[in-house]
Parts: C-alpha cells; structure tokens; sequence
C-alpha cells in the first residue's frame, strides 16, 4: 500500500511541477514572439513573486524519487544524464534572467533572449525526457546503458517540441488572466494557435504510442478496459474545443482551467500507458520502492507539511493576485 | 589519469563549491534583515529601512544564484553517483525530502512577498515573511548538515540482506556528529557576511555617502562579529573534539601526522609527502597539536600510518585548507578586536585604512567557509559514506565524453552566469541609496525591477 501511495504522490508532485513552471516557462517560450519591452515586462512581472516557488516542485520531485524510489533516482538518472544536464543549464540561465534582467539597462535585450531560449530549452528536455520515458530504454543486467544517445530518438524529439508547445499554451492563457487591452489580444492569439499544434500532437502521440508498444496497445484496446478508457480520450477533445470556444468569447479565465483539464487528461493518458512502471517494462514502483521504514517516515512529514505548503502558496497567489503592470507594484 | 571517478567528482566538488557560497551569505544576511526590519518596526526610524531594502537587493539576487545551482545538485547527485543513491536513497533522500516540504517550500512561498510584498502586506505581515524567509534558510541548512554529517559518521541504521535499513529516525537525523557541525557551518555563514556587511559599509564611509546607513551596519557588524567570531573559534574546538572521536584519521590529516603519538607537535607548517608518508619542511610547535583536540598535552593521536595507504585521505589539501581556515579565522577575531580598540579610541568611523582593510578581507569568510568544507569532505575520503561505501564504488556507469561535456557546460554556464552576478553585485553596491533616495522611502515600493519606471 505504502508504495502506491508514494507513485499516486510522486505523480501529484509532478504534474503540480508541470503546470506551475508550465506556465512560467510558457512565458519565456513566447517572448521572442511579443513586440513590446513593457509587455515583456508585465509578463515577467506576472510570475517574478511567485516562479521560485514553482520550480520548487521539480526540487521536491527529485527529493521524492530520491527519498521513495532510490532506485529510480539511481538508475534512470545516469540514462538521462544528458538531457537532464542540458535542461538544468536551461533551468540555471532562466532562473537567474528574473534578477539580471531587472537590474540590466544596457543589456536588457540580452537577457530577453537568454530568458526566452533558457525557457525553450528546459521545455524541450523536459519533453524529450518525458518521451524517453514512455518509450523505454534497454537496460543491462549490470544497470548500465547499452547507448549514450539512447535518449536521442524521434519520438523524444517530437515530445520535446510537443511540450514547448504545450507550456506556451499554458503561459498564454495565464497571460490572459493577468492582462488587457493589446496584450491581452496578443495572448488570445498566440494561444489558438498553440492550441492548435497542442491537438495536432495529441492525436499524434495518442496514435504512436500503443501501435509502437503492445503492452501499450493491449491496456488501452483490449476489452473491457476499452470502455472504462474511452472517456478520457473523449473529455481531452471536449477540452480542446472548450478552450477553443472561451478563446473566441474571450474569457479570461476560462481557457486557462480548460488548458490545465488538457494536461490532466494527457498525463493520465501516460500514467494509464505505463502504470506500474517507474522504469517502463523494467522496474515498477512496487519493485522500486524504498523500505517501510523509509516511507513511513517521509509520509508523516508529507501529511503534516502539504495542506500547510499548499495552503501558503496559495496565500502567496492570493496577495499577488489581478492584473499585472509593468512595473507598478514594485 | 582522466576518469569518470576523478571528472564526477570534480564536478560535484565545483558545483558545490560553487552553490555553497550563495547561502553562506544568505543565511547570515537573512538574520541579519530580520534584526534590521525589527529594529525599524520597533523604532521606525527610516534609516533602518533604507537599510532593509537596500540588502533585501543583495538578498534577492544572492537567493536566485541559490536556487539555481541548488537544483543542479539536487539531480547531479543521481545523474553522477547512481549507485550511491541505489544504496543509501533510503536514508539520505528522506532527509532531502524533509528539507523540500519544510524549506525550500516555505522560503520560496514568502520570498515572494518579501520582495514585492512591501505594498501589499501591512508592515508587520512583512516582518513575519522576512522571519519565515529565514526561518526556511535555517531548517535548509539543518537538513542538508544533517545528511553530510550522516555520511561522516552513519547511525541509526542495520544491515539486512545488503540493504541499509534505518531502524532510528531520530539517530539518522540527530548523528553524533550533527549539532556541532550544524552550528559550525550557521555561524561560518554569521561571520561572513558580518564581514561582507562591514566591507559595504566600509565602502560607503570611503565615498563618503549614505553615511548614516554606513556607520548602523559598520558598528553592528563589528560589535556582531566581536560575539560571533570567539564563539566560532570555540564551536571549532568542539568540532574538532568531535572528529577526533568520530573519524581520527581526518585529525591525522588535518594535523599532517603520520605516526601514532602521545603529545603531539602543532605542525605550523610543512609540505606533507603522501608517498614517503612523511612531513617535509617541517615547522613544528611541540605538545600543542595534543592539547588542541585532546585537551591534555599528553593526549594521544592516531597517525595516518595506522592504516594501509589506500585507506589514508589525501593529506595535502585537508592539512593546507584546514590552515587556511583557522588562519583566517584568527585574522577575523584581530579585526574584530581592532574595531573596538578603534571603537574606544572613537575612530571606528574615521580610520579609512581600517575601511579599506575590511573591504581588502571582505571575500575572506567565503575562501574560509570552502577550505573547511574541504577539510570536511577530503578528509572522509577515500568513503563517501564512512567506513560503509567508498567513493569509487559511488560513481554512475556513465560515459567520459558525456561527463566532459557536461562539465565544459557547467563550468561555462557557472562561469558567464557568475560575471554577471558580481557585475550586478558591484552595481547595486555603488548605486547604494541613492537609487532609494529618489523616492520617498516611506512610500515607495522596493525597488526590486524598478530600472524601467526609474527610467521612463
């Protein structure tokens, strides 16, 4: 019981980490395509109180995987050694822009770029090793790796593009909530056609996975699962045109729940892929797990610390709430 | 020879080392905020917050240096020591665990506010976020002490089939060796930035501005450092009492003793030959090196001799850093002492070549803090976990090319990423106030991203 609860947490903490630094990293990505130094700034300025707490997600995932499934952490971490290093270096320069770039007047428009590529390369790992996942990779009896590039295939290229697209998507509707007036049209823009190429790699992703793996296949085809599985595919594709449909009328809050409800969806659809494994066809969480003296330790620390962190992030939300100026409150 | 060992480790070794300079200054800067925004609650007298807002600045940038070199670690140590995790994971990540959901988590919620919260919180609210901010800093530093000081000397675990089970929450996290470690690192940071905040001022009182500013942090940093820097000196003997007991072969080490001996000298200094394992060079105070960890002058020491070479740390760095450390220590407390003869002579404020001494060993505390945790970590060595794991054993089946390359990454990021950081610490520091002093300070926000409005 104790290790199911652990991989339901992990996979809480992770998809918390996905849509709250989605949305921060969704900025970066779509800052080379804004036209004006104070738009960027009211962006900047929408997520500055509040990034550092975001990223801390990623901290306390990788603390979780250490903690609970050391050996996850031990395994799969040398096998997306590269990925993981380009996306930390990418997290490091995005990271560090918030400070510069307030402080830069001469070398603004530097740190504009630094921001917006940092932002687009740690998106992109982040997907290339969410498509190494779900792919797999052939392990050795003596858990090294067989290939230094197994990291680098299509399917993990297309996944890293697919979750640029995706954390713009979110950082564009976010945007829409914080601002008005031309901004605001801009964003409402941007995120059609973000929604758009979202869908397109959806269907795509959706298609590609089961008929490249027959474990895959089997759990989402076979009867009766068909039944039960059928919604979500279904409740994605109503999200998307929901979104697309508050995007027209112009609701401001709207299209950003109805993109978050697109994530959910799609990070069940994984989950559903490759549950039990933390290691797709190698290792399960049941395998993976730490002793129960372990994480019965870990869990009373989690049950008495998540609602008091939860409840103070979103007072943190709170204060900083409404619109953003570019340089108001400051 | 190059190999993925010695390159993961140097690579470790420079992200940490790196990383650590940030919180030295942050956990003493955050108290530091505390004290200085309690003082303008209770007084309200404006150079207090003048004071708060212009080091909240620091604080700022010095915390987003943190944060991002603190997550490299965090996924380093799995990218780059595997099965050090496999094998320990179940001890050590509970404790990074712990320090996530009770640190790291509560630092970034009220950092937030801290920096742009000074209009939309009451001030008291604020006073509260800035406590928290530090509050978080400090558990931080608990966490991370306690699962270093763990790998020092492990407890509170059994061995079943092979597996490190810890059978003793309490032992784990509370080793023998924590506390005195743990109060050694906080008050290394205190020292610090006592002397970084002396060398801003000093550098004030040299241009002869914001002087008022100038002379609160000089006369409360050296009056801080008269209490914080004996104290220090003191915890340090208890540390050192501690490794002895615990780990005698890093006193060996440390004190450059090969032979096991009763009233052992104080090498001062010499040039410590690891493959003759002898001293060369050498200047020694007889008795002293006894006295100092055993408190007897006859008190016996273990020589590194007393086991196989390939079990012996390399003593050249642990005997060189650990005389960096204490000299530098010493250099501090003859400052301290100084500021309050200058102080009773009434001149702590007008002596410019004390000014431009303080700016002179202001990087000081950082070069002490890194030679300990040298000290600390090279003397453990050759185990990553003591007398459990040894380092080699540690080390991911990864590539050399992909350890290089990263590394080449790294260094270069760390590097383009630190001129930066000192290029905009300078800045800050030279436009001091005056930055403040366009607005009424009072009214005005923090200028956290203010160059815009200022501007326009």
């Amino acid at each position: 019981m104790l290790p199911f609860i652990f991989a339901a947490l992990l996979a809480f903490i992770v998809i918390m980490y996905v849509i709250l630094d989605g949305f921060d990293l969704g900025l970066g990505i779509l800052f080379p395509f804004t036209t004006s130094e104070t738009d960027r700034d009211k962006m900047m300025n929408s997520v500055a109180p509040v990034w550092d707490g975001n990223e801390t997600w990623l901290v306390f995932g990788g603390a979780m995987l250490y903690g609970a499934f050391p050996k996850v952490y031990g395994t799969l971490l040398p096998i997306l050694y590269m990925p993981l290093m380009l996306m930390l270096i990418g997290l490091i320069f995005r990271g560090v822009s918030f400070e510069f770039r307030f402080k830069a007047v001469r070398s603004k428009q530097l740190w504009n770029w630094i921001f917006a590529i940092s932002s687009i390369s740690a998106a992109f790992f982040q997907g290339v090793v969410l498509g190494c996942f779900v792919q797999g990779f052939p392990i050795n009896p003596d858990q090294t790796i067989v290939n230094e590039t197994v990291w680098l295939t299509p399917f993990s290229l297309l996944t890293g593009v697919a979750l640029v697209c995706g954390y713009g998507l979110l950082g564009a509707t976010w945007m829409i909530i914080k601002s008005e007036g031309s901004l605001q049209r801009q964003m409402i823009h941007f995120a059609k056609g973000l929604l758009v190429l979202v869908s397109i790699f959806l269907i795509f992703v959706s298609i590609w996975t089961p008929l490249h793996d027959v474990q895959i296949f089997n759990r989402w085809y076979s009867f009766p699962n068909i039944l039960f599985l059928a919604p979500l595919p279904l409740i994605t594709a109503l999200m998307v045109i929901l979104t697309w449909k508050s995007l027209k009328k112009g609701d401001e809050r709207k299209p950003f729940f109805y993109s978050i409800v697109i994530f959910l969806c799609s990070y069940a659809g994984i989950a559903i892929s490759v549950y039990p494994y933390l290691i797709p066809r190698q290792l399960t969480f049941w395998d993976a797990a730490a002793p129960d003296s372990t994480l019965t330790f870990i869990l009373v620390g989690v049950a008495i610390m998540l609602p008091v962190l939860l409840a103070y992030t979103l007072y943190a939300y709170h204060i900083f709430r409404g619109k953003t100026d570019h340089g108001g409150y400051h | 020879m190059i190999t993925v060992e010695i390159l993961s480790r140097a690579q470790f070794g420079f992200s940490i080392g790196f990383h650590i300079l940030f919180p030295t200054l942050n956990l003493g800067l955050a108290v530091f905020l505390v004290i200085m925004e309690g003082m303008w609650l209770k007084t309200n007298k404006p150079v207090y917050k003048a004071i708060c807002k212009f080091w909240t600045k620091i604080f700022a940038l010095t915390f987003g240096m943190g944060v991002v070199s603190g997550i490299v670690l965090a996924y380093q140590i799995g990218t780059n020591f595997g099965p050090f995790i496999s094998q320990f994971g179940n001890v050590l990540g509970a404790l990074f665990a712990y320090e996530t959901l009770t640190a790291f988590f509560l630092e970034a919620g009220f950092l937030g506010v801290m920096l742009f919260g000074w209009d939309r919180v009451p001030p008291f609210f604020h006073f509260v976020a800035t406590l928290l901010v530090t509050i978080g800093t400090t558990i931080s530093a608990f966490w991370i002490l306690s699962a270093n000081s763990w790998m020092q000397f492990p407890s509170g675990y059994q061995i079943v089939d092979g597996k490190y089970i810890v059978d003793n929450w309490w032992d784990v996290v509370f080793n023998p060796t924590f506390i005195p470690r743990l109060v050694h690192m906080a008050f290394a940071s205190y020292v610090t930035t006592c002397f970084v905040i002396a060398a801003v001022a000093s550098y004030f009182l040299i241009k002869n501005k914001h002087i008022e500013v100038a002379k609160t942090c000089l006369s409360f940093a050296m009056w801080a450092a008269l209490i914080i820097v004996p104290a220090q000196i003191l915890i340090g003997d208890v540390v050192g009492v501690h490794v002895l007991k615990y780990q005698p072969l890093k006193t060996a080490a440390m004190e450059g003793l090969w032979e096991t001996r009763r009233g052992a000298p104080l090498v001062l200094f010499a040039l410590p030959s690891q493959e003759e394992q002898r001293n060369e060079y050498a200047i020694e105070i007889p008795g002293l090196a006894s006295l100092i960890n055993t408190h007897h002058w006859d008190g016996e020491l273990v020589g590194l001799k007393s086991v196989a070479k390939a079990d012996q740390p390399r003593v050249a760095p642990v005997f060189f850093s650990f005389r960096i450390m204490v000299g530098i220590g010493l250099l501090f407390l003859a400052t301290a002492f100084m500021a309050l003869f200058l102080r009773w002579r009434d001149t702590l404020f007008k002596a410019k070549w004390f000014h431009r001494w303080c700016l002179l060993i202001a990087p000081l505390g950082f070069v002490a803090s890194v030679a300990g945790w040298l000290t600390a970590e090279i003397g453990r060595q050759p185990w990553v976990v003591y007398n459990l794991m040894r380092t080699k054993d540690a080390i991911s089946a990864v590539g050399l090319e992909e350890v290089i390359i990263s590394m080449v990454l790294l260094a270069l990021a760390y590097g383009v990423v630190f001129s930066f950081y000192l290029y905009y610490l300078f800045k800050l520091i030279k436009d001091g106030m005056t930055k403040l002093d366009k607005q009424d300070l009072d009214h005005l926000p923090f200028q956290y991203m203010s160059e815009t409005k200022v501007d326009k």
